[in-house]
């Protein structure tokens, strides 16, 4: 057991117990706290107690020498010769933390004849381009990817590696990760560097939100973590950036691949892209049946938007899952979201609690979503929202007449 | 062909409610239920020893108490369940986690298939997963809909988020499964009565085995929580409490005011 409750100090204050995100800790009979089998050892409450009385003592093995590491590095994920989103704003974040530490920004672009991305990613902020160009690495597959990625990072020793947490960069980062032995954090928000330490701080959302834990990776490098797609910026492009680009053959055969890819279907239907689209609208419970998300769907044309729903309408089968914002389903950032009849469950808020400008429209006044929203219109969706319709449609036939 | 299930209990975390007056989480009364991912990963391989015969196995790593959700398992259907549990567990990030349910497959022996759920609704980390794959050097298909077997080789379904894949591995290999993927099936009867009168949870302690003690729980845990805080509370917005129509102008104004329309 590594963490320690010194009884002669413990106060019995309690703050321990509150902070305990597992039930992990309670006062015994003579008030004094002791550590129950639900202890997850995660150190929440050696900062919270304000008299010193529990410790944790932390045995590791130096098996990383942390001072041959420098470097901030991104995965550029590409699909089909384009560059995602999220891979330029981890480059602008990349930059940000390369600043602080004074250290250089690069980028691991991999594929198969996608040379001309490699200047997006330096305008973006980058000052290298590692580009791995094989015809094996056209599409994404996981033995091939891990095995060139891993290669280089063993070479040139990166101290911090940043992945968008997308499908592809979820099933990559963890295998890696595994293989180099570091440590790595899924889904990160926010992510700065502990100036004295030079330690990069992790910070995510646990428990669907409701608790956010910071999280260090002392003694391994590279210090590795997944962000979800829209959490940062999209860094300004500057068209007169240069950076340095080099081309490395990777060692990757056909023989390596040990899942293979047989082919791409074909999707049934049209694609709901929330996660990159700047306008939601989203409807819940309070649409009362599926036929009123044509409401909500006439509000996301008009603003150029895509349709969200909560997990309640998805659930009732009123939406196809693919709209789904919250916890179980998708999180989104954009610049506008406009929920509609939403009571706003932190599993919905934790989906879309990032998003620039939050709009409610719900007629319970106590309804939770009024707490996290820029501007609440307490009132019936039914008659605010053709209202708004109507507004933008007169607007954007006087500006089509200037 | 033996099918092997990772599954994790976890909190109910759509029921966790925050307590109004400190803004912390109400964590008293929480059920604790299997992750539902987890059992949509046991309801999968449930469907093909259906169809090639064999044997379940479910493994969880946790607390004592984790032994709730391998019986649930069993009266699903599961023919054997394993608990890990050990307080030199405890304190294990994804890679020790990895390493530590990794260890106690290879005890079980040889096996078809490892499927996991995609991710934890309590962490939501999805790296169990894959870095077990890599401990076990199998190959590995994240994300499934849909699986099936087929000469000796797993073919399954893959979605990403603007394609689907289909993707064919030789056994053994390991796979995580979407909701997407089933409808889990509810324990019957006899599996219940099984579950609690006829057969036991296995209990394995780091001493049954063969583990290194430097890459198991905390000390085999590269990542640890520095600070666990509430988030911030966003600073109040404004409330508009017009007429239908009042109300939808201001907002466009705002809107416009902010450079958003």
């Amino acid at each position: 057991m590594a963490i320690y409750i010194n009884r002669e100090l413990c106060t019995g204050c309690e703050l321990c117990v509150e902070i305990c995100p597992f039930n992990g800790v309670k006062l015994d009979d003579e008030g004094i706290a002791v550590l129950l089998d639900a202890c997850n050892e995660c150190g929440a409450c050696v900062d919270e107690c304000p008299v010193e009385a529990i410790s944790i003592e932390v045995i590791k093995e130096g098996v990383f020498d942390i001072g041959q590491y420098s470097g901030v590095w991104t995965f550029a994920e590409q699909r089909d010769g384009k560059l995602t989103r999220v891979a330029r704003q981890l480059v602008g974040k990349a930059r940000q933390l390369a600043d602080v530490l004074g250290v250089r920004v690069e980028s691991i672009l991999l594929g198969h004849n996608i040379a001309e991305l490699t200047q997006e990613l330096i305008h973006c902020g980058a000052d290298n381009v590692y580009l791995i160009n094989n015809p094996l690495l056209e599409n994404y597959q996981t033995d091939l990817y891990t095995k060139a990625i891993y290669d280089l990072t063993m070479e040139k020793k990166p101290e911090i590696f940043i992945f968008g947490a997308t499908h592809m960069g979820r099933d990559l980062a963890p295998r890696l990760a595994q293989r180099i032995k570091t440590g790595l954090t899924a889904d990160c928000t926010e992510l700065t560097i502990d100036e004295t330490e030079r330690h990069l701080l992790q910070t995510r959302p646990a428990f669907g939100g409701n608790i956010m834990a910071t999280i260090t990776c002392k003694n391994h490098r590279p210090q590795m973590a997944t962000v979800r797609p829209g959490v940062f910026r999209e860094p300004e492009k500057d068209l007169s950036r240069e950076g340095n680009v080099i081309n490395i053959k990777p060692n990757v055969l056909e023989s390596d691949i040990l899942s293979h890819l047989v082919q791409f279907l074909k999707l049934e239907k049209k694609l709901v892209k929330l996660e990159e689209a700047e306008v939601i609208v989203s409807g819940g419970r309070g649409l009362k049946g599926p036929e009123n998300f044509t409401l909500i769907q006439e509000l996301a044309d008009l603003l150029g938007g895509e349709v969200g729903a909560s997990r309640a309408t998805v659930d009732a089968g009123w939406i196809s899952k693919d709209h789904q914002v919250g916890q179980t389903g998708k999180t989104v950032s954009p610049k506008l979201y406009i929920a509609c009849g939403i009571s706003g469950a932190i599993q919905h808020r934790a989906g879309m609690q990032t998003s620039e400008i939050i709009v409610a429209i719900n007629k319970d006044p106590d309804a939770p979503i009024f707490k996290i929203a820029d501007f609440g219109i307490v009132g019936d969706l039914f008659k605010v929202v053709p209202e708004l319709i109507s507004i933008l449609k007169t607007k954007k036939a006087e500006e089509m007449v200037v | 062909m033996r099918f092997i299930v990772c599954i994790k209990q976890v909190p109910d975390t759509t029921n966790v409610k925050i307590d109004k007056r400190t803004g912390r989480l109400m964590r008293e009364g929480i059920p604790s239920i299997i992750n539902p991912e987890d059992k949509n990963a046991l309801e999968a391989a449930l469907r093909l020893k259906e169809e090639f015969s064999g044997e379940v196995i479910v493994i969880s790593m946790g607390p004592p108490q984790a032994d709730e959700a391998l019986r649930e398992a069993i009266a699903m259907g599961a023919d054997r369940a394993i608990l890990l549990t050990d307080r030199a567990f405890a304190g294990a990030d994804t890679m020790a986690t990895a390493y530590s349910l990794g260890s106690a497959i290879k005890k079980i022996g040889k096996y078809s298939l490892v499927l996991c759920g995609r991710q934890a609704i309590d962490g939501d980390t999805a790296q169990v997963g894959p870095q077990l794959a890599e401990f076990l050097s199998i190959p590995q298909i994240t994300y499934v809909s849909d699986l099936n077997i087929e000469e000796n080789k797993v073919v399954a379904i893959q979605e990403l988020e603007d394609k689907r894949v289909k993707w064919e591995a030789n056994l053994p290999a390991l796979l995580t499964v979407i909701s997407e993927a089933n409808k889990p099936r509810y324990p019957s009867a006899y599996g219940i009565i099984s579950a609690y009168r006829e057969k036991e949870v296995e209990t394995w302690e780091k001493k049954d085995l063969d583990v290194d003690e430097k890459r198991i729980g905390l000390d085999g845990s590269p990542t640890s929580v520095k600070r666990i805080f509430s988030p911030e509370p966003k600073g109040k917005g404004e409330i508009i409490k017009e007429e239908p129509k009042k109300s939808a102008e201001i907002l466009f104004n705002r809107l416009r005011a902010k450079n958003i329309l």
